[in-house]
């Protein structure tokens, strides 16, 4: 809303609007900082509800699918739940006040602000206004996963955790003591990684949930358990899982009264999506899907009736699937195909569904090739696509990653998969796949990296430090002849264990990006989100 | 018939097959005639090349516990100094010839381990030394063969080695001593030098476990505190021991798997690696898992140190072929539980890998720092290019 972003901006600090009296924002900011002492229980979904009400009245003349009042922050792209604690520290103030405060600006901004950029606002509302070069906001808000060393960043997480349990009583029982679970560390943290979450598989977060669950649909619940457990796993297996669960959410879903389906569901989805990552840390994939959920549930239009919207929102979840992850993979094979020639010997990593994808098809086009699998410890995924490729009769070779060098000098090319690529043409895929490359760039085999569009995001990271995730350090323990060395490795005061889930590849390792539009060079990253980004 | 009560205890100890067991038994009942000395000794002496070459054997075939390089060396040169002792032999030529052929099937037991042909090759360099002294004439250049030296020669100096002398046994022996308080001192002189390499709060990398970086580091630790990460090296992962082993000194360590030593790498300051062989090139032959650690540290503009003992020097020079190579059984990478896919499939599992001397910066061995292009001078200073071939 118009309002609420003055209110940020003004608190932010980014806005452009040269033309705005700036006493006028000297004087709010004074005043805010005054309310805030004093107004901390009072911040809530009454108060939400209040506001939003409050903020449609006076605004008739802004299209009505704008998106709710706490997602006024610019969204970060790949952390949908980050939106919520934003808008809602916000500090709050007396109603009368508020009201005539925002009528009084919003009378002097709409005059100002005809024709100008709305600016900072990467809501997921459709912005049909919103011209293609408009400057966006250089500093997005950082994701939560990765500010674990902050005392106080932890601490507003928690408070917003808490605050979703309480927003979701819009049904009629009311269960207190039920919440959004904060899942605590695990094990000592090597010192470098010490701003990222680090959970224990044994430890699942369901176990601080009590039954029955009301504020967290039970599809929810599996789904976070299966991520938490690894039992989904890949970029492509966890958004159709996501999907799916919340075809399932909408389907059970019943709009309270007084209550608009574009808005009442996307206030649901919130706590489901903070608990999701704290089950497992959101993926680029996963956050582009809730995005774009998150904007056709916001286009409904509010003269629909709840069954049509949700059959909307079913078709519209299921084209989805179907364009953006099936259709997909065909063209992506289509192109690939091209490259794979008879007596090729192709080197794959791990396991990725769309590398196997491609190799059963071109197998299936009577291509003559060999397929060497590296694998890692300690999640040994390469074993999976070992039994896929055997089962449709390719003839493989299996090797660790310690063997590359061996191996490599028979290799003619590399195949590598994505969990996505970054705006500055990183490629961020599983921890190994920047050896390979780096091995492979050595002995001058090309590397081909496979990747859907919708993998993009715009994120962009140069090392493997600062945005990452820890897995379960105690999978690295090994038994060989049932000893271990490393069993007590808690005890011992100076010993950590890492357990890397992701790592970044540098462009110029990788020779070749094949997408659905095409086969592209990694640094053409940035012009196709451009090109998506006009497109929606 | 039983002499000294060790060698009873050294066959139940190694616990050989039956059949060898009780054939050298035969061997000891049978061929003992009437109390003969040299008989006796040479009995004796066989018992004990044949004890060394079985378990030369066994060790090479990584599923054991892997004896370090350093044992096999000394265990190498008392053998030699043994053979020296108690071996007939009239004069240095013959001496030559006897180890020579005692070396080739020591070396045909466990080709990669090179230590035992590299002190084979120091003994000979030995004898052929005090052959030369004995003969009075200060031949130290005889090493070099220049050009000049090739053309007024004339004949191989082979037939030189003909003489007998009386003194020859006693000095070779001292000599070969010289040579086992040599190798028992490496360790500590590589270590000695970890301060001169070592700075304060540094990251360090390595892989797998090396007795001689494990010694250098610990070293270092005593004055000076800095991080150690180490890679586990699959399958045998062997760096969860050297691990536990720096831990004990309170030095902060990490293990990471091998996939994340790129991921890794922008942080870290120095690599710090053992080997198995250093080649005549410079190159090394390493645990698997060396080159891409090697290749990493390159890219990031890392320096790779290299902490090997002349005894790893080696004379072979990197060869692709099958001989270069060593493998253990697949069954390491791709378990036997895995039943239906096995069959399907090609499964490897190297042992050691090649790196090439553009990616070392520095080498210490006991005898100081070495950059890698100045191998190949240590290398002749230590053998006789006669014997690169034994």
């Amino acid at each position: 809303m118009m309002l609420i972003s003055a209110a940020m901006t003004l608190v932010v600090g980014h806005e452009l609007q040269s033309a705005e009296p700036k006493e006028e924002k000297q004087r709010l900011r004074k005043e805010k900082k005054q309310h805030k002492k004093n107004k901390k229980d009072d911040r809530g979904p009454p108060e939400k509800e209040k506001e939003k009400e409050k903020a449609s009245v006076p605004a008739p003349s802004k299209p009505a699918t704008q998106s709710p009042a706490h997602k006024a922050a610019p969204v970060p792209v790949n952390a949908s739940a980050s939106e919520s604690p934003v808008a809602a520290e916000k500090p709050a103030k007396s109603k009368a006040e508020l009201r005539a405060e925002r009528r009084a600006r919003q009378d002097s901004e709409r005059a100002s602000k005809q024709g100008k950029k709305e600016g900072g606002q990467q809501s997921t509302s459709s912005k049909p206004k919103a011209t293609p070069n408009e400057l966006q906001p250089v500093v997005k808000r950082l994701p939560d996963h990765v500010q674990v060393d902050d005392p106080v960043a932890l601490k507003k997480l928690a408070k917003k955790l808490e605050r979703q349990q309480k927003s979701g009583q819009g049904c009629s029982l009311n269960i207190t003591g039920v919440k959004v679970p904060l899942r605590s560390d695990y094990g000592y943290k090597v010192s470098l990684f010490s701003h990222l979450h680090q959970y224990s598989r044994k430890n699942p977060p369901t176990q601080q949930i009590s039954i029955p669950v009301t504020v967290i649909h039970p599809s929810i619940v599996r789904l976070g358990l299966q991520y938490s457990q690894g039992i989904i796993a890949g970029s492509n297996a966890r958004s159709v899982a996501l999907l799916h669960a919340f075809k399932q959410v909408i389907q059970d879903y019943s709009t309270p009264p007084n209550e608009e389906l574009s808005r009442d569901l996307v206030n649901k989805l919130s706590p489901y999506i903070s608990f999701l990552s704290q089950c497992r840390p959101l993926s680029a994939s996963m956050g582009n899907a809730i995005k774009y959920i998150k904007k056709e549930i916001s286009n409904i239009p509010s003269q629909c009736k709840e069954e049509e919207a949700k059959r909307i929102l079913q078709e519209c979840i299921d084209s989805y699937i179907n364009e953006k992850i099936i259709l997909a993979s065909e063209a992506i094979s289509k192109y690939a195909i091209e490259k794979i020639s008879d007596g090729d010997v192709i080197l794959v990593y791990g396991c990725s569904s769309l590398v196997n994808h491609i190799l059963c098809e071109a197998f299936e086009k009577q291509r003559k090739f060999r397929v060497i699998v590296v694998d890692s410890r300690p999640r040994l995924e390469g074993r999976e696509a070992l039994r896929r490729l055997v089962k449709k009769g390719i003839r493989c070779t299996y090797v660790l990653i310690s063997a590359l060098s061996y191996i490599l000098p028979e290799v003619s090319k590399v195949f590598l998969g994505a969990h996505a690529l970054l705006a500055n043409g990183y490629v961020m895929s599983r921890v190994g796949t920047s050896q390979i490359a780096l091995v492979a760039k050595a002995y001058n085999v090309p590397v081909l990296v496979c990747c859907e569009t919708y993998k993009f995001c715009e994120r962009v990271q140069t090392d493997s430090f600062v945005s990452n995730e820890l897995d379960d350090p105690d999978d690295l323990i090994v038994t060989r002849n049932g000893k271990t060395h490393l069993e007590n490795w808690q005890t011992v005061k100076s010993l950590g264990l890492l357990n890397l889930v992701y790592d970044v590849t540098p462009p110029d390792f990788v020779d070749l990006v094949i997408t659905d539009l095409g086969m592209i060079p990694c640094t053409s990253v940035p012009v196709v989100l451009r090109v998506k980004n006009v497109d929606q | 018939e039983i002499h000294e009560p060790e060698e009873v205890s050294v066959w139940f100890r190694e616990g050989s097959s039956c059949c060898q067991e009780t054939l050298a038994r035969n061997q000891r009942f049978t061929e003992t005639p009437v109390n003969m000395p040299g008989a006796d000794k040479e009995t004796d002496l066989s018992e004990r090349i044949e004890s060394f070459l079985s378990e030369l054997k066994r060790c090479g075939s990584g599923a054991g516990s892997l004896r370090g390089s350093a044992e096999t060396a000394r265990e190498t040169t008392a053998l030699l100094r043994r053979i020296t002792a108690q071996a007939r032999w009239g004069n240095a030529g013959e001496l030559m010839e006897i180890i020579r052929k005692e070396g080739r099937r020591m070396t045909a037991a466990q080709p990669s381990e090179t230590t035992v042909g590299n002190m084979i090759r120091r003994v000979l360099k030995i004898i052929r030394e005090e052959y030369a002294r004995s003969r009075g004439s200060s031949e130290e250049t005889d090493q070099q063969e220049s050009l000049h030296k090739l053309l007024t020669s004339g004949g191989s100096s082979e037939d030189n080695f003909r003489q007998h002398f009386t003194h020859l046994k006693a000095n070779v022996i001292e000599a070969i001593n010289e040579l086992l308080t040599e190798l028992e001192g490496t360790t500590d002189n590589i270590s000695m030098q970890a301060l001169e390499h070592i700075h304060s709060n540094e990251v360090i990398m390595t892989i797998g476990r090396s007795r001689t970086v494990e010694a250098f580091l610990k070293d270092a630790a005593r004055k000076r505190k800095f991080h150690v990460i180490v890679a586990e090296c699959a399958p045998f992962c062997q760096g969860h021991e050297m691990a536990t082993s720096l831990c004990k000194e309170d030095i902060e360590t990490t293990v990471i798997p091998d996939a994340a030593i790129f991921a890794v790498m922008s942080r870290v300051n120095k690599v710090i690696i053992g080997t198995q062989t250093v080649l005549a090139n410079g190159g090394l032959r390493a645990v698997n898992g060396t080159h891409t650690l090697a290749l990493a540290a390159k890219h990031h503009s890392t320096p790779l140190i290299v902490c090997a003992p002349m005894f790893k020097l080696s004379p072979q020079f990197p060869n692709e072929e099958d001989t270069f190579h060593k493998f253990v059984s697949p069954h390491e990478v791709l378990p036997f539980t895995e039943g239906e896919i096995l069959s399907k499939v090609n499964a490897h599992c190297p042992v050691f890998d090649y790196v090439p001397p553009e990616l070392i910066t520095l080498f210490i061995s006991n005898i100081g720092g070495n950059a890698p292009s100045y191998i190949y001078r240590l290398m002749s200073e230590l053998y006789h290019p006669e014997d690169h071939e034994l």
